[in-house]
């Protein structure tokens, strides 16, 4: 428990940032729905609505404004991220990263370290593993970005998802994106056949729960289904 | 993060123009600039994207040598077959250097422009000469367990962080570099400068100026090569100590040699003492413990680096038994 709460809560039993506290009635905008809005809001034209709102949120009412984005600075930025194309107005100092999670809505690419120090943002672009908290959005127009969000195809996990699913390969599973990317571009990069290897190949994702024993089994099942 | 005008370049003759204008840097992999950008240490106004400037071959020379364009990815000079034949000692300094992810992005002039990592140089919080000249060196009496003991003067003790560009000095590589004024080669051992009183000026490169390419002269045949680093944690760590050597013999005989290390100086080190103890010597311990002992004579060791005078020796006589071993 936080000292945060330590301090606020016996004063304030019915404290409306305790989740456990919070009446259903209270919530005006969820997290996911508050993240989801601004991620419809960076769109200016897409496929089909990247979000999923439920019907129960819908009918919440927003205090935000639903017209384009106005970010000064912002300037079109064209994306093909899991195989759709989606125009963006984006100022170019917005990260790959950020770009993903908060204009596009796909969160499943985490945010660590923020300097390339953990991995935990790695996506591919054009099939080569990458940092995208080291790039940015707008120097990848041209480029093809997969996500984890986009690793299984037509419904069936990829190889290296499934193997870690049978290997129990993470504790919290905020690095498994990250971890799950790399290994995927480790299947098609040079790299010697013993697990030293295959540390040596992960060795750019960071684990704080310390499931590198079963990241390195899965890799390595990962590798035998050829 | 400053706010910034992007351009995305695809001329290289029109990159030292707009690499010129004041406020304005050039950005290819971005894995050292936008790193600092966002602590706020690097403020570019401008942005020149030059990934897609056509600088990503590797080609062998007439002469036997290779020239190295500046846009090719750390990962794929390491994998390069030509580079993995004849110059081992790069590949492996590269493939000893960050992370995969960092080396599919990470590019050879980028390489050779990486900034320090000392912890001062990132924190705008503090003084730092190299960041904000004349406002003094916390890391001299501060926590300088990872900085130089070669090279150091009373304004800076940064260390040069590069794996690639020791290997490249004990290559004796040439920086081609395109600027207002035209082309221009310059030996990499000649291109980075010692602190002094100006830790802010690093290298020879002025605004507009922009690497194109790094070119490796041929190399004797049987000539071997090695790059040994020394660090905290076995991978995904800069070095502590590094040495990466290339050697000739004949038979027994050190016939020629060329040492540089890394982890230890204030740029990426070539000791022509350790070479001139090298050269003509019987491979043995004896004469390498000779050449690490010239090629840390200088060193100025602080309260918490001094373990790397005997790290950095070590690290040496390591590296040439590897190499010379048949």
């Amino acid at each position: 428990m936080s000292k945060r709460h330590d301090e606020v809560v016996p004063d304030n039993p019915d404290a409306a940032d305790d989740p456990k506290q919070t009446k259903p009635e209270q919530k005006g905008l969820s997290r996911r729905s508050f993240l989801g809005r601004m991620g419809v809001v960076g769109i200016a034209t897409a496929a089909g609505p990247l979000i999923h709102i439920s019907p129960a949120e819908q009918v919440e009412t927003s205090p935000l404004p639903t017209k384009p984005n106005t970010v000064p600075g912002a300037v079109p930025v064209t994306l093909k991220v899991n195989g759709s194309t989606h125009n963006l107005k984006l100022e170019p100092r917005v990260t790959l990263l950020d770009a993903l999670r908060e204009n596009l809505g796909l969160f499943g690419t985490k945010k660590g370290c923020d300097h390339g120090q953990c991995g935990a943002c790695t996506v591919h672009v054009n099939g080569r593993r990458i940092n995208s908290c080291l790039t940015f959005a707008i120097m990848h127009q041209a480029d093809e970005v997969i996500t984890i969000e986009g690793l299984a195809r037509n419904g069936e996990l990829h190889p290296v998802q499934a193997e870690f699913l049978e290997h129990d390969a993470y504790q919290c599973g905020y690095c498994t994106p990250g971890q799950m990317m790399s290994a995927a571009a480790l299947l098609k990069e040079p790299c010697g056949a013993d697990d030293d290897s295959v540390r040596e190949c992960m060795s750019g994702n960071i684990c704080r729960c310390g499931a590198y024993p079963n990241i390195v089994a899965a890799v390595q099942a990962a590798r035998k289904r050829g | 993060m400053q706010a910034f005008e992007y351009n995305k370049l695809n001329d290289a003759d029109r990159a030292s123009a707009a690499g010129a204008v004041q406020g304005a840097k050039f950005v290819a992999g971005g894995t050292t600039l936008i790193d600092l950008m966002k602590l706020n240490v690097e403020q570019p106004t401008t942005l020149l994207d030059i990934n897609a400037l056509p600088l990503d071959k590797v080609e062998k020379l007439p002469d036997g040598g290779v020239r190295i364009g500046a846009m090719v990815r750390n990962s794929d000079l390491a994998h390069d077959s030509i580079i993995q034949q004849i110059y081992p000692v790069l590949s492996q300094a590269l493939l000893s250097g960050a992370s995969p992810q960092l080396r599919n992005m990470a590019t050879t002039g980028g390489n050779l422009l990486q900034r320090t990592r000392c912890y001062y140089f990132r924190d705008t919080a503090y003084a730092c000469n190299k960041r904000n000249p004349g406002s003094g060196c916390s890391a001299i009496d501060g926590h300088n367990r990872m900085h130089a003991i070669l090279g150091t003067s009373e304004h800076c003790i940064a260390t040069h962080p590069s794996d690639m560009a020791v290997a490249m000095m004990a290559l004796e590589a040439t920086v081609q570099i395109r600027g207002t004024k035209g082309e221009r080669s310059v030996p990499l051992n000649e291109f980075y400068f010692v602190p002094g009183s100006t830790p802010n000026r690093e290298n020879v490169l002025v605004p507009g100026d922009l690497i194109t390419h790094v070119t490796l002269p041929a190399l004797a045949s049987g000539t071997k090569s090695h790059y040994l680093k020394r660090r905290d944690r076995a991978s995904y760590e800069f070095a502590l100590a590094s040495a990466a050597v290339v050697v000739q013999m004949q038979g027994s005989r050190i016939d020629g040699a060329r040492v540089a290390l890394g982890g230890v100086g204030t740029k990426p080190w070539r000791s022509l003492e350790a070479e001139h103890e090298l050269q003509g010597k019987s491979a043995n311990e004896q004469t390498f413990r000779a050449a690490a002992e010239a090629a840390l004579k200088g060193a100025r060791p602080l309260h918490d680096n001094a373990f790397k005078v005997e790290l950095a020796k070590r690290t040496i006589v390591r590296a040439l038994k590897e190499v010379t071993q048949a």
